[in-house]
């Protein structure tokens, strides 16, 4: 779906803007020392502040502020030198404190951008309001029994980053290229793990539609939103509601839905009765954040190669589509893997091989690139004897296929089944000469000016040298046989 | 700023606390003195003064990111009205 939708009054386009909460990768909490840990035992992990005990005070988690820090560096934005924590009061059984604490008036990171890469190989940028730090609330479940609501505060007190895109995404697909761009760019900073379904990655959308050119209208919100695949679902059904809405004179309300991923279908979450009123105030327990100059340079000396300079520098030195270098960037594990390939081989070469072959091998297998069963230098030695003619780019396939499954190098591969292509112009000429002599009728006919037999016989060539004949030879011996 | 029977009533919602009817003048009339008798900081000049957030001259302290506390679920649990397989059990909550 693009972002436009087309009423029966004329076109309305998406203004979408995003909020991305990213877990930091510490290994303790942001204001008490116990364990971040996924999938621990209810209330294990949760220490006497988590629990908003009496008389605990946060103490603020070092790591954490320097790795939102480095995510700022990493979107290119403003880092604060001086931030505060404010309070943000609601009520909530998995908010036992009665606020989350956050940054609201004065957050650490201020604006950046981040550039987002579109299937047609174009970019375009999109800007990042804020990045702040705050704490992650406990968690309720609500089918354990039918009468009780159990609340488990593991969570309570985890490091988020919520990061707050500028609503200048107008489509689905620009919705979900922003979040995968965003999730490369945390993994390759390692600061948060991006993993959606544990939900150490959660994304909110703030969906309006307007004519296009013309003021922005009402929002949305939706919450809930686990996958990028969701999220895009989540946009489309919400665009045509509101598209409805809006041709039928309506107007859309100003509120929290919930996305249905059974139905892919978005509702009213709460009534607005009361509106929201977190009457948000610098947090007493806690002194402003106040950051070295210098110590953030550091930082910002130590970020890896981000995908953006990756992509660029892939282009640059091997040549690359701006959309394979893409692909192969966006993890950075894929994008070492291919280098270590490509170096001492075609660089064009190696980008299909790693982005074609061994992604969908390993897709199918459900197999990361750290598990692949061809390691680098494998892939590397079958790339060689592409080079160097030993075999075809046809048979170099199915000797991938078998390195896949077996474990073994491309030379044994070759060996083993008799692959090795045929160059030796006396052998392809007997096969040439018995081809012509099985099929004189076919001989007469191109003889007689029927060229595009010409596909039909190496083809069989092919077929009769069990495809280890060197095409291009193949074709030679051919032209000069039936033509002479 | 004055502080009239809506506004009371409206901040004991926020902040979940049943006041009776009855109650809401006197409140009004406490709060409107607390707010007059803090107003009395307008009285100094603080153009161009940064404001303070603490009395002390110190920066924020901060941790290592080590695990040094959790694994203490009964303690968390003690004071729980009703718990229930290392959760606490709270009346039913649903959107």
């Amino acid at each position: 779906m693009s972002g436009v939708v087309e009423g029966r009054t004329g076109p309305w386009e998406m203004v979408i803007g995003l909020e991305i909460h990213a877990q930091v990768t510490s290994k303790a909490k942001l204001f008490s020392g116990a364990a971040t840990a996924f999938g621990a035992e209810p209330n294990t992990q949760v220490s006497l502040v988590d629990a908003a005990m009496p008389g605990m005070l946060p103490v603020i988690n070092g790591y954490c502020v320097e790795q939102a820090v480095r995510t700022g560096l990493a979107l290119g934005a403003e880092i604060k030198l001086f931030s505060v924590f404010d309070r943000k009061n609601y009520f909530y059984p998995d908010l036992p404190a009665g606020y989350q604490i956050s940054q609201f008036s004065q957050p650490v990171v201020g604006h950046g951008t981040v550039v987002i890469d579109l299937k047609d190989g174009s970019t375009r940028e999109i800007g990042i309001t804020r990045l702040h730090m705050e704490m992650d609330a406990g968690k309720s479940v609500h089918d354990l029994r039918a009468d009780a609501t159990h609340v488990d505060l593991n969570r309570s007190g985890v490091a988020l980053m919520e990061i707050v895109s500028e609503p200048d995404i107008r489509s689905p697909e620009e919705a979900g290229a922003y979040v995968r761009k965003l999730r490369s760019i945390l993994r390759y900073v390692g600061t948060c793990d991006g993993n959606m379904e544990e939900g150490s990655l959660r994304c909110d959308v703030n969906i309006s539609m307007r004519r296009p050119g013309e003021a922005y209208g009402t929002r949305a919100e939706i919450k809930n939103v686990n996958s990028v695949r969701y999220m895009m679902k989540a946009i489309e059904y919400e665009a045509e509601r509101q598209v409805e809405i809006l041709e039928d004179g309506g107007s859309v309300a100003l509120e929290t839905r919930l996305f249905d991923a059974r139905t892919s279908t978005t509702r009213a979450m709460r009534s607005k009765e009361e509106a929201h009123d977190y009457r948000y105030f610098p947090d007493p327990d806690l002194l402003p954040l106040e950051l070295d100059a210098a110590w953030v340079e550091s930082l910002r000396a130590g970020l890896p190669e981000l995908p953006d300079a990756k992509k660029a520098r892939f282009i640059e030195q091997f040549g690359l589509s701006p959309y394979d270098a893409g692909v192969l960037v966006a993890e950075q594990d894929s994008a070492a893997f291919f280098e270590a390939v490509a170096a001492g081989h075609d660089g064009k070469l190696a980008a299909n091989w790693v982005t074609g072959d061994l992604f969908g091998a390993l897709k199918k297998a459900g197999l990361g690139i750290g598990q692949s069963p061809v390691s680098v230098d494998r892939l590397g030695g079958l790339i060689e004897r592409i080079q160097d003619n030993t075999i075809s780019g046809r048979i170099a396939k199915e000797v991938f296929e078998i390195m896949f499954e077996s474990g073994r190098d491309a030379d044994t591969v070759i060996a083993e089944k008799g692959l090795k292509q045929v160059t030796d112009v006396g052998a392809i000429e007997a096969v040439v000469d018995q081809v012509i002599a099985d099929n004189p009728d076919k001989t007469a006919e191109f003889r007689g000016g029927k060229d595009k037999l010409m596909g039909w016989f190496v083809g069989q060539v092919m077929k009769a040298s069990k495809v280890k004949a060197n095409p291009q030879m193949a074709n030679q011996v051919l032209a000069k046989k039936l033509k002479g | 700023m004055a502080i009239d029977k809506a506004t009371v009533l409206r901040i004991a919602q926020l902040a979940r606390i049943e006041v009776k009817d009855e109650a809401l003048d006197e409140l009004a009339g406490e709060l409107n003195g607390i707010l007059a008798w803090v107003e009395q900081l307008g009285e100094v000049d603080t153009e161009g003064v940064a404001p303070m957030t603490s009395v002390v001259e110190v920066k924020l302290p901060r941790r290592d990111d080590h695990v040094s506390d959790g694994g203490r679920r009964d303690d968390i649990l003690a004071n729980a009205p009703e718990a229930e397989d290392g959760f606490f059990v709270v009346p039913k909550v649903i959107e």
